[in-house]
């Protein structure tokens, strides 16, 4: 329904991909993290601009083009890999896509089309984080240039970047207008990466502290209007959460699939303990919420890919998909027992990869607000 | 033929590439009740001729020119010269007819031919042998009814104005073949690697042209099959091998079996 045979040729292609050339080296790159060369190949085979206009070196796909992308990224388990590709993709570039001129596009968005830049998007702040508008990293008008000064934190592929796109606040206090999109670029004097970050899961990405510190940036790498940060934000974020979403229940998947599979196979008391009826039923409710909620995100997603702007859908399927991509990685870990706590069980990473999705790119408690909010409560 | 590296500089070449859709081999073979292979399976395109394909287009991007698939097989066989369009090939022939079901060799020998020469190709790519028949018998038959010579069990392709040189893989290294084009080679996997399709090629592989042919627009008949299979039978199981203790002399009797089995 939402997938043509373009689609699926392309899952094909990418599924190909990822086995033979990604996922071998998946045990290594989650003790080191990627190396950025996958980048280049990625860039190569042309999966970073699915969605990109052919004249810009992309693709010129659909919005299912980049939901297959993930799904396949997400059904391979690439986990923190998996994370920076939408990252580029879906998050970092878009905007310089959308807001950013003719100049700004080729600079920054082409090459990260080609996996020769990486690029990363810098919002939250070691004291701001939910609280977008409550960020202090100030990017102050002198002349030709932003003097920049602030600290972002949890920066995923901060360390290896490029190139960031910084949410700024001007030094005038002018609510909602008072921010702005800068592309700062690595080797700007006064942009520094502070320390990478060790945690829970995602392991194959690095996550950064960066400084900014008298950092001049050229006017010329401001994206939008002047004072419309805020604005584009909010607009990166539905396609953030987008993207979160249709990862997230696609690798609840193939949990599913593997834990059912794990439970007809297992014996306990002289039968497989799929037989057991807590456990027949806890697989069935599995099951039945993925299907359920995977439904609920391709329908948004056709929304987002015809130009609407469904904030309460986008929130709503973001809330539910990484909340129940939580709960089957915890019930896969119940139903596998030992075996489930086990490294070598993907289960194990699955749990510690999912929790990251009720957190980022929006918490369950802000998606709740803003849901309430459409609600006019 | 006449030797055709088309164009003035040598350089500018036409190319066909036969390819075959077959059962995945990821998953067991099966047959019908008279031995033939059994269809209604996932298909795929034989991952010989994904190589086959590939040496293609990287001739083609050296040399300039066009290559063309040509596949014998059900309706359903447009995938897989479809999923070569999407690779990079230009067009594609799909030669279909009911009265080519269960086809042997030389049949399928014959209808690619018929629908080969009036392209007048300066190379025809064929793999070593396909993944389901594997008789590795349609190249060379091919090449006969083609009138074209044929270096076979290539793993490395040269061409040089309308000389063709390759490296052909032997048990113990390779040998250097030469031969004028048009010529047929028959490929090994290990030629080059297959590339993964963009979704631009993916795209673009929709509009491309899949002509459809039958026996009658190819001016040949059915005729008397040239190869039955009268019958399958297993292969032996492996009987359980010797085991020689060790009570000190194990190394000679070891010895002693190696040189009767002349092996040592
Ligand atoms: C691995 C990883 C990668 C990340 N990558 C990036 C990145 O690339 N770029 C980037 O900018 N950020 C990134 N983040 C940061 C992420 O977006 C934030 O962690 C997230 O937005 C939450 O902000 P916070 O951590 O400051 O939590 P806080 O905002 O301090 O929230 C703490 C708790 O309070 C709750 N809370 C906050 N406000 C409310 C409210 N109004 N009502 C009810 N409850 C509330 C929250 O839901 C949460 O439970 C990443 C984080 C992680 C862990
Ligand atoms: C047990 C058994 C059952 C069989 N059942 C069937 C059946 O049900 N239906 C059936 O059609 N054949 C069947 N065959 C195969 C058939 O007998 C011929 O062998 C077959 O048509 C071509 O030979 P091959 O696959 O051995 O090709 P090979 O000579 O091994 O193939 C070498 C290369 O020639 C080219 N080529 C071969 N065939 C084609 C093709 N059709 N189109 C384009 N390029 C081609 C490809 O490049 C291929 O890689 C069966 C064979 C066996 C041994």
């Amino acid at each position: 329904m939402y997938f043509t045979d373009a689609h699926e040729e392309l899952r094909l292609h990418i599924r190909k991909f990822l086995a033979s050339e990604v996922q071998p080296h998946l045990e290594e790159w989650e003790e080191k993290t990627f190396p950025d060369s996958i980048f280049k190949r990625f860039g190569e085979l042309g999966f970073l601009g699915l969605r990109y206009p052919p004249e810009y070196g992309g693709q010129g796909g659909d919005y299912f083009s980049a939901v297959v992308l993930s799904e396949e990224m997400a059904r391979a388990g690439l986990g923190g890999l998996g994370m920076a590709v939408d990252v580029q993709t879906e998050m970092a570039t878009p905007p310089v896509f959308k807001f950013g001129t003719e100049e700004q596009k080729r600079k920054w968005v082409v090459p990260a089309i080609r996996g020769e830049h990486i690029a990363a998007l810098a919002i939250t702040e070691p004291d701001a984080g939910s609280d977008v508008a409550g960020i202090t990293t100030v990017a102050k008008r002198d002349g030709d240039h932003f003097v920049v000064n602030g600290r972002k934190i949890f920066i995923t592929s901060g360390a290896r970047c490029q190139w960031a796109l910084v949410v700024t606040k001007s030094d005038r206090e002018r609510g909602h207008k008072g921010y702005n999109l800068l592309v700062i670029e690595k080797g700007t004097p006064g942009f520094q990466v502070t320390r990478t970050l060790k945690k829970l899961g995602m392991h194959s990405s690095d996550t950064a502290e960066l400084l900014f510190e008298d950092c001049r940036v050229p006017v010329a790498n401001l994206i939008g209007e002047e004072g419309d940060g805020f604005k584009n934000l909010m607009w990166e974020l539905q396609g953030e959460r987008m993207i979160a979403a249709a990862g997230a229940i696609a690798g609840a998947a193939r949990i599913f699939e593997y834990t059912m599979d794990y439970a007809q196979n297992r014996q306990a008391f002289g039968q497989p303990i799929s037989q057991f009826q807590v456990i027949k039923h806890r697989l069935v409710d599995m099951g039945t919420k993925i299907a359920a909620v995977q439904a609920f995100v391709y329908q948004t997603a056709a929304q987002w890919d015809k130009g609407e702007y469904p904030v309460r859908e986008i929130s709503q399927a973001k809330l539910l998909a990484t909340q129940v991509a939580c709960e089957v990685a915890d019930d896969a870990i119940q139903i596998l027992g030992g075996h489930g706590y086990m490294h070598e069980f993907p289960v194990e990473r699955a749990w510690r990869n999912a929790r990251l999705g009720r957190i980022g790119a929006g918490s369950d408690e802000i998606m709740k607000e803003i849901i309430a909010k459409t609600y006019g409560l | 033929m006449t030797i055709s590296w088309r164009s003035d500089n040598g350089c500018l070449v036409k190319i066909v590439v036969t390819v075959k859709q077959v059962p995945d081999p990821n998953s067991a073979t099966l047959l019908e009740s008279d031995n033939t292979l059994a269809r209604d399976r996932e298909v795929v395109l034989d991952p010989g001729d994904e190589c086959g394909i590939e040496e293609g287009l990287q001739l083609k991007e050296a040399h300039g020119g066009e290559v063309i698939l040509v596949s014998m097989g059900p309706e359903r066989a447009k995938d897989a010269i479809r999923k070569g369009l999407s690779m990079g090939a230009d067009r594609g022939v799909l030669i279909s007819d009911v009265q080519l079901a269960g086809a042997d060799a030389l049949l399928t020998a014959r209808a690619l031919a018929a629908a080969i020469k009036p392209e007048q190709p300066d190379l025809v790519i064929c793999a070593t042998e396909s993944y389901d028949g594997s008789t590795g018998m349609v190249p060379p038959m091919l090449a006969e009814l083609l009138g074209l010579p044929q270096l076979t069990i290539a793993k490395k392709v040269e061409v040089d104005g309308s000389t063709i040189k390759v490296h052909r893989q032997t048990a113990d290294g390779y040998q250097v073949v030469e031969a004028s084009t048009p010529a047929l080679i028959s490929v090994t996997a290990g030629i080059a690697e297959p590339r993964y399709a963009s979704l631009k090629g993916i795209m673009a592989a929709r509009s491309k042209e899949i002509k459809q042919v039958g026996l009658s627009d190819l001016g040949i008949e059915r005729g008397e099959p040239g190869e039955t299979i009268e019958g399958i039978a297993d292969a032996e199981a492996r009987k359980a091998g010797a085991i020689i203790e060790d009570d000190g002399t194990a190394v000679d009797r070891i010895i002693q079996v190696l040189a009767q089995a002349k092996v040592v």
